[in-house]
């Protein structure tokens, strides 16, 4: 399981711009959570997160928990011109992680030496499709706003 | 639809990293030599279409060109999955008597005028909230991370690529409008090149350019009466797939089959031809790593073979199937894929710097990665 973020915010990064729909994603990932929103009625899970089931159309959803395990899908190596924030942390890896718990389910993050080190922090060297990894939260602030995006490490370091 | 519509004139500005006039400018020069080129005057324009990223609006281009009364206007979204679908649009207008004078264009200021996506306040909310706070900010990282995939699936190496990346520098070096027209490639070059995002490196990417460039659709009978050969519309498609997620493609069953496949379909649908029959291709090289993903997808070779498909030559003139002839995104000019269009028009004419020996059929591609649209053309 994975548990809240600790440690000071990491800043100069963006913030997630979160819509209605994927606003409670975000207040999970704030306490530690990592939740995937779910049709109450056929139980497909579906991200990103919308209105409504693509399979049985229902409006009726709700956010069921992740392990927080997963598995490397695909990887980049992010070289400059960059953002300011992230031409700082540069180089540093972006993944796409399949969730063990639903392999349709994929989320987009970064891999981190440890739950409380910086982008950019996993050496690249470690980095390999199907390696398994597991979800950790970090803080991240603009100095107005405070919020928590998943990050994973390694499952064996 | 079929053979209904041809276009007819074909123009363009310089390309160039900056160019001095406006975008507003060089639409109206890009439009008024297209006009030139088929001999229709500009006052008979009565539809326009283009992209919702273009910036010069049919207001605008009407009243400077001296267009007449404009009954049909559209305009396609999704960046580069628009450029085929603009002349599809003008080709549904011109056969259902919604306008008889069609004109696309594409006028953009992308080498002189900054990178989109370092714009961090226009974002849509979706999906930028899931890729962008972890770095995933760049169209060439979203592509990028489809690219490792789809090597590490079939085995493709970055010499694929670079076979992708040297066509279409092979063609534009025969292209003196191209902006690499001097600038040879070599593999070392390729290999040696700064990352941008691995695994695509600087090669990998489109050029950044400031250029206009329209083309004008007519009816095929109108066509017999133009002052250039006319290249028909033989079929004409756009694609947006089932639980397809745009650029960032991550989230549906089977992210590496893309909107090609369903503008594929529709487009081999409603041909008399089949691939097997195109002479020459014009596909979407906004990154190396869209052509093979095309080729599959508009049905050159089967699933995972698209790389293999770009050994021995395949991609160059005398090979199986010569791509970009002008260079292409990659190597002439990035305007969004617009010159792709021209080019094929070029190409029926038998008027390309890089022409293919009697080619009659031309296969012209969107964007690939993003909703698209295709355009089969032929003599
Ligand atoms: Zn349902």
């Amino acid at each position: 399981m994975t548990t809240a973020p600790t440690g000071p915010p990491e800043t100069g990064l963006l913030l997630p711009e979160p819509d209605d729909d994927g606003a409670p994603f975000w207040s999970y990932a704030s306490a530690g959570e990592l939740r995937v929103q779910t049709c109450s009625d056929c139980g497909r899970r579906r991200f990103p997160p919308r209105p409504c089931c693509p399979r049985c159309r229902s409006f009726e959803a709700e956010w069921q928990r992740m392990s927080g395990r997963g598995r490397i899908w695909s990887y980049v190596v992010a070289h400059p011109p960059l953002l300011p924030g992230y031409a700082e942390a540069a180089l540093y890896n972006v993944l796409v992680v399949e969730l063990a718990d639903d392999p349709a389910i994929r989320l987009v993050g970064n891999l981190v030496a440890a739950p409380d080190a910086p982008l950019g922090s996993a050496a690249a060297g470690k980095l390999r499709i199907g390696a398994p990894v597991r979800a950790v939260f970090r803080q991240v602030g603009d100095g107005e706003r405070l919020m928590a995006v998943p990050r994973w490490v390694l499952e064996r370091p | 639809m079929k053979d209904a519509t041809a276009i007819v004139g074909i123009g363009q500005t310089p390309f160039a990293k900056r160019l001095p006039e406006s975008e507003k400018a060089l639409a109206c020069r890009a439009i008024l030599r297209a006009l030139d080129d088929a001999g229709i005057d500009p006052s008979e324009v009565d539809g326009f279409a283009s992209y919702t990223m273009e910036e010069t609006d049919e207001v605008e281009v009407a009243k400077s060109i001296g267009a007449g009364d404009v009954t049909f206007f559209s305009k396609v979204g999704y960046g580069g999955g628009g450029s085929c679908a603009t002349v599809a649009h003008l080709a549904t207008a011109v056969a259902t008597g919604q306008a008889t004078v069609g004109v696309a264009w594409r006028s953009r200021k992308r080498g002189s005028g900054g990178r989109p996506w370092r714009n961090t306040t226009v974002q849509l909310p979706t999906p930028a909230q899931w890729t962008r706070p972890f770095g995933l900010l760049r169209p060439a990282d979203e592509i990028g991370m489809l690219t490792r995939r789809y090597m590490h699936e079939y085995g493709a190496t970055r010499d694929h690529l670079f076979n992708v990346a040297l066509a279409c520098r092979n063609r534009a070096n025969q292209n003196p409008a191209a902006m690499m027209y001097e600038r040879p490639l070599t593999r070392e070059m390729y290999m040696t090149s700064r990352w941008i995002s691995e695994p695509l490196c600087l090669f990998d990417n489109c050029l950044e350019t400031d250029g206009a460039l329209a083309c004008v659709v007519v009816s095929a009978d109108r066509a017999r009466d133009c002052r250039s050969r006319p290249v028909y519309v033989h079929s004409a498609a756009q694609g947006l797939p089932a639980q397809h997620h745009g650029m960032v493609n991550y989230w549906t069953e089977d992210p590496l089959r893309g909107p090609a496949w369903t503008a594929a379909q529709q487009l081999w649908k409603h041909a008399d031809l089949c691939p097997q029959d195109v002479d020459v291709a014009q596909i979407y090289d906004a990154f190396t790593a869209l052509v093979p993903l095309s080729l599959e997808g508009y049905g050159f070779c089967g699933r995972g073979e698209g790389a293999a498909f770009t050994e021995g030559g395949a991609l160059e003139i005398g090979g199986r199937l010569p791509l970009n002839t002008s260079g292409g995104g990659l190597s002439e000019a990035y305007v969004h894929g617009f010159n792709l269009i021209t080019e094929g028009v070029r190409q029926l004419r038998g008027t390309s710097t890089a022409q293919v020996p009697n080619a009659a059929t031309c296969l012209v591609t969107a964007g690939e990665g993003v909703p698209t649209s295709a355009l089969l053309l032929r003599s």
